[in-house]
């Protein structure tokens, strides 16, 4: 399509963005594969290396067979029972998906830790469990904690997505449950299982902090936090080369798999009038959903309970007294402020540019492409990113000194897909809706941003800032390279009172980080001021 | 009024700031050509000002192609188009002599109809005082000025329209290009509308081009008619030839129709 003669410069911001990405992305990778290099054991011949892959295909396999097996019966009897408190539970499947892993994990310690509340219980009843929290057990229990909400929720929105005609017509077809659930649940459910599966693969794969915190033996180990022990610990360049090379293998396979299989997302549907399904009668079918939803909420609630009873506690008081906790929450807030403010340019940058190839140019391709392009960069596994940023910045500055800014920037990078995610659709609109119409009047420069970029941006970029702050304030990734006694950012801080089994400063630290997110989060629903 | 064109001059359009004066005030559009996803379009015509040109044509045929050409959202191939022997074709569509009314998403959902007229004077909204109160006369022509400081999403659509149109006359170009505008309203209001554009036309010596569904609302208010069909203009005459048919084209469409 032949473009119109504005709108000449498109093309700069864009490409701005994507040399900063190039260059904080691809520079560290060359720099870690220049100083590992490449002429070490290929896999097959190091016993260590192949341990490591296995184990990180096994357990992010594992897991996901886990969460879709629980989520599928889960789902089908969200969808068959309304009951008090419904709505609640999803509200609260819905924020274990933000909620930082780092707290999460603390409710699992307090409780299936040694002290926990199960152990505790079982022990009462002369049952001993011994430590099951640590190993591959424990990281299956973390990751089920946190993809079986995921799961349940999606294909709880798919199932709700068959139109209510059908559910009045199998009533009056006379279906039960089997016939239901193999003529309208399944193929409702089936689309939506492979693309399910391949993201929560990708997400156990690639999992950072939980496997940091309940796995880390040398028996216990995945790729990513591999390269973090080769690095930080033994500071073994070539292994780690290796290992962030398979890693990065792997995972860009299993997210090409991911996006071929990529269905349309469904989203909740907004209808007053509820599926009146057929089967809710039966007390087979009762009794079913009643074990699947029960085993749910014992494994999801108590952990989330844990965290806010904590906060109850009388030694709390004391706990928050700490200056060190006032300290790194202050650390946490700036390296947050600073990380969105970071990938909101950055994902500006690039959306100006993809949103003019989409529609004024009408290469919808390249759009998407460009867009993606602040995604690829999560292919890199942290510790990959601050090594080599580190090797780079070697000989011109004092590298420790910069951590601060390193974290920064790291958080910043990470966060771009979800920020690019919600800025998205408000800069699309802007050109669909009003291109031409601000074309025609000669709205250009500050005039168009005054009058129709900004009253459009401003909700969802007060959106993409909170939520990159959220995922800042709850990274480990980045701090757990760069974190010492001088850089102590708020999970850095919990994670080391985790370790070391300090659980009433743990339970301060958590709650003040808690209360930061879902004050964050608070903001992100409610909204900056709808524009209209 | 259907010969107008041939009775050309017509007086200087409003307050355009014209370069120099010439006699020749018509719009010139010559073998205006665009290809695109395989189709080809060649547009030729002439527009005076002071008339109401509609355009009719079965939906496909490129009549909102020729519109986009015309405001500068895409440029032509080859062909010309000139104004007062001045080309227009690399001038950005801010700078053209003309004023567009998209059939919907005419005016900016989070600004007053206040606002949105008073983008027309100036896009920066940095207005004297003197402005606007060329914005409120406007506004109470055609009867908005209850409407002022409301949202557009406040109106109803035809209220919506008429803020488009007021801002069309604080822009006083010399022609008002019309993409089926009023096609959502219904058929009183959408009579009552047209019958503006008309008054405008004739008062105001605005050259305006109508795109219509209907060749109805052609018969009520044109000045001349014109066919669209396969990406060529086939017919551009008299309205009579609605009712009766001497060109094939405008035969077969109108039988079609039928």
């Amino acid at each position: 399509m032949n473009p119109p003669l504005v709108h000449k410069a498109w093309w700069l911001s864009g490409a701005v963005a994507l040399l900063l990405l190039g260059v904080c992305g691809l520079g560290p990778l060359l720099a870690l594969l220049h100083e590992g290099g490449l002429g070490a054991a290929p896999l097959w011949q190091d016993a260590y290396l192949r341990h490591v892959v296995q184990f990180s295909v096994l357990q992010a396999g594992l897991s996901t067979l886990l969460s879709l097996g629980l989520a599928i019966p889960v789902a089908r009897a969200l969808h068959r029972r309304h009951f008090p408190g419904r709505g609640l539970l999803l509200r609260l499947f819905g924020i274990s998906l933000v909620l930082p892993v780092i707290i999460a994990l603390f409710g699992l310690v307090a409780v299936h830790g040694q002290q926990g509340w199960l152990p505790r219980l079982l022990a009462s009843a002369g049952i001993q469990t011994g430590s099951y929290l640590y190993g591959l057990g424990g990281i299956l229990l973390a990751h089920l904690f946190f993809n079986m909400p995921l799961a349940a929720r999606w294909l709880l929105f798919a199932l709700e997505a068959v139109p209510a005609e059908n559910w009045r017509l199998a009533s009056q077809l006379g279906m039960k449950s089997g016939a239901l659930w193999r003529l309208l649940e399944w193929p409702a459910l089936r689309g939506q299982l492979a693309p399910l599966a391949s993201l929560i693969f990708v997400l156990c794969f690639s999992s950072f902090t939980t496997v940091m915190a309940l796995g880390g033996g040398p028996g216990a180990t995945t790729l990513e936090v591999a390269v973090y022990q080769a690095l930080r610990f033994d500071f073994e360049l070539d292994t780690a080369a290796q290992l962030a090379l398979w890693h990065l293998l792997l995972c860009g396979a299993a997210l090409a798999l991911h996006h071929q299989l990529a269905a349309p997302t469904p989203g909740q549907q907004h209808r007053s009038l509820r599926a009146s399904r057929p089967d809710t009668r039966h007390w087979l079918g009762l009794g079913i959903d009643c074990f699947w939803l029960s085993l749910a909420l014992l494994l999801f609630i108590p952990p989330l309970l844990a965290i806010v009873s904590s906060g109850l506690k009388p030694q709390l008081w004391q706990a928050l007294t700490s200056r060190q906790l006032w300290a790194s929450l202050l650390t946490s807030l700036q390296i947050g402020l600073g990380a969105s403010l970071l990938a909101c340019a950055l994902s500006l940058g690039l959306l100006f540019s993809s949103r003019h190839l989409r529609q004024r140019l009408g290469r919808p391709h390249a759009a998407t492409l460009l867009e993606s392009s602040g995604s690829l960069i999560l292919l890199i596994p942290t510790a990959v990113l601050s090594t080599g940023l580190f090797i780079l910045l070697l000989p011109v500055a004092d590298v420790f000194g910069l951590g601060f800014w390193l974290v920064m920037l790291l958080n910043g990078l990470a966060c771009l897909p979800y920020t690019v995610r919600t800025l998205q659709p408000a800069l699309q609109q802007a050109v669909v809706r009003y291109d031409r119409l601000a074309m025609s009047l000669g709205l250009q420069g500050w005039s168009r941003w005054r009058y129709l970029e900004w009253p459009l941006l401003r909700d969802a970029l007060g959106r993409a800032m909170a939520l990159a702050a959220i995922f800042s304030l709850g990274d480990l990734g980045a701090v757990a390279m760069f974190g010492s006694d001088e850089l102590q950012t708020l999970p850095w801080l919990l994670f080391q009172q985790l370790g070391s089994y300090r659980l009433d400063d743990a339970a301060a630290t958590a709650l003040l980080l808690l209360l930061l997110c879902t004050g964050l989060l608070w903001l992100v629903e409610r909204g900056f001021g709808d524009p209209r | 009024m259907s010969a107008l064109h041939e009775t050309m001059p017509a007086p200087v359009a409003a307050s355009y700031p014209a370069s120099e004066v010439t006699t020749d005030l018509a719009l010139h559009c010559q073998d205006l050509a665009l290809s695109r996803d395989g189709e080809r379009f060649c547009f030729s015509f002439d527009l005076y000002p002071g008339e109401l040109l509609v355009l009719v044509g079965p939906s496909g045929a490129g009549k909102s192609t020729l519109l986009d050409l015309l405001g500068g959202f895409i440029t032509a191939d080859s062909g010309a188009l000139l104004w007062q022997q001045q080309p227009l074709q690399s001038l950005p569509p801010a700078e053209r002599p003309f004023t567009t009314l998209f059939q919907s998403h005419n005016l900016f959902d989070h600004l007053s109809v206040q606002q949105n007229i008073g983008l027309g004077v100036r896009p920066d909204l940095r207005l004297s005082a003197g402005q606007w109160q060329q914005v409120s006369a406007a506004a109470e022509r055609l009867g908005l000025s209850e409407l002022i400081s409301r949202l557009p999403t406040q109106l109803s659509g035809g209220q919506q329209q008429r803020v488009a149109l007021a801002r069309s006359l604080v822009r006083q170009r010399p022609f008002l290009l019309l993409d089926e505008p009023f096609s959502a309203l219904d058929p009183a209001l959408r009579h009552e509308m047209l019958k503006e554009v008309q008054q405008l036309a004739h008062q105001q010596q605005i050259g305006i081009l109508l795109i219509s569904h209907h060749p109805e609302e052609a018969r009520q208010v044109a000045d001349r008619i014109a066919l669209l069909q396969e990406g060529e203009i086939r017919f551009c005459g008299a309205v009579s030839e609605l009712d009766n048919a001497t060109n094939n084209d405008m035969a077969r469409y109108l039988g079609r129709r039928s």
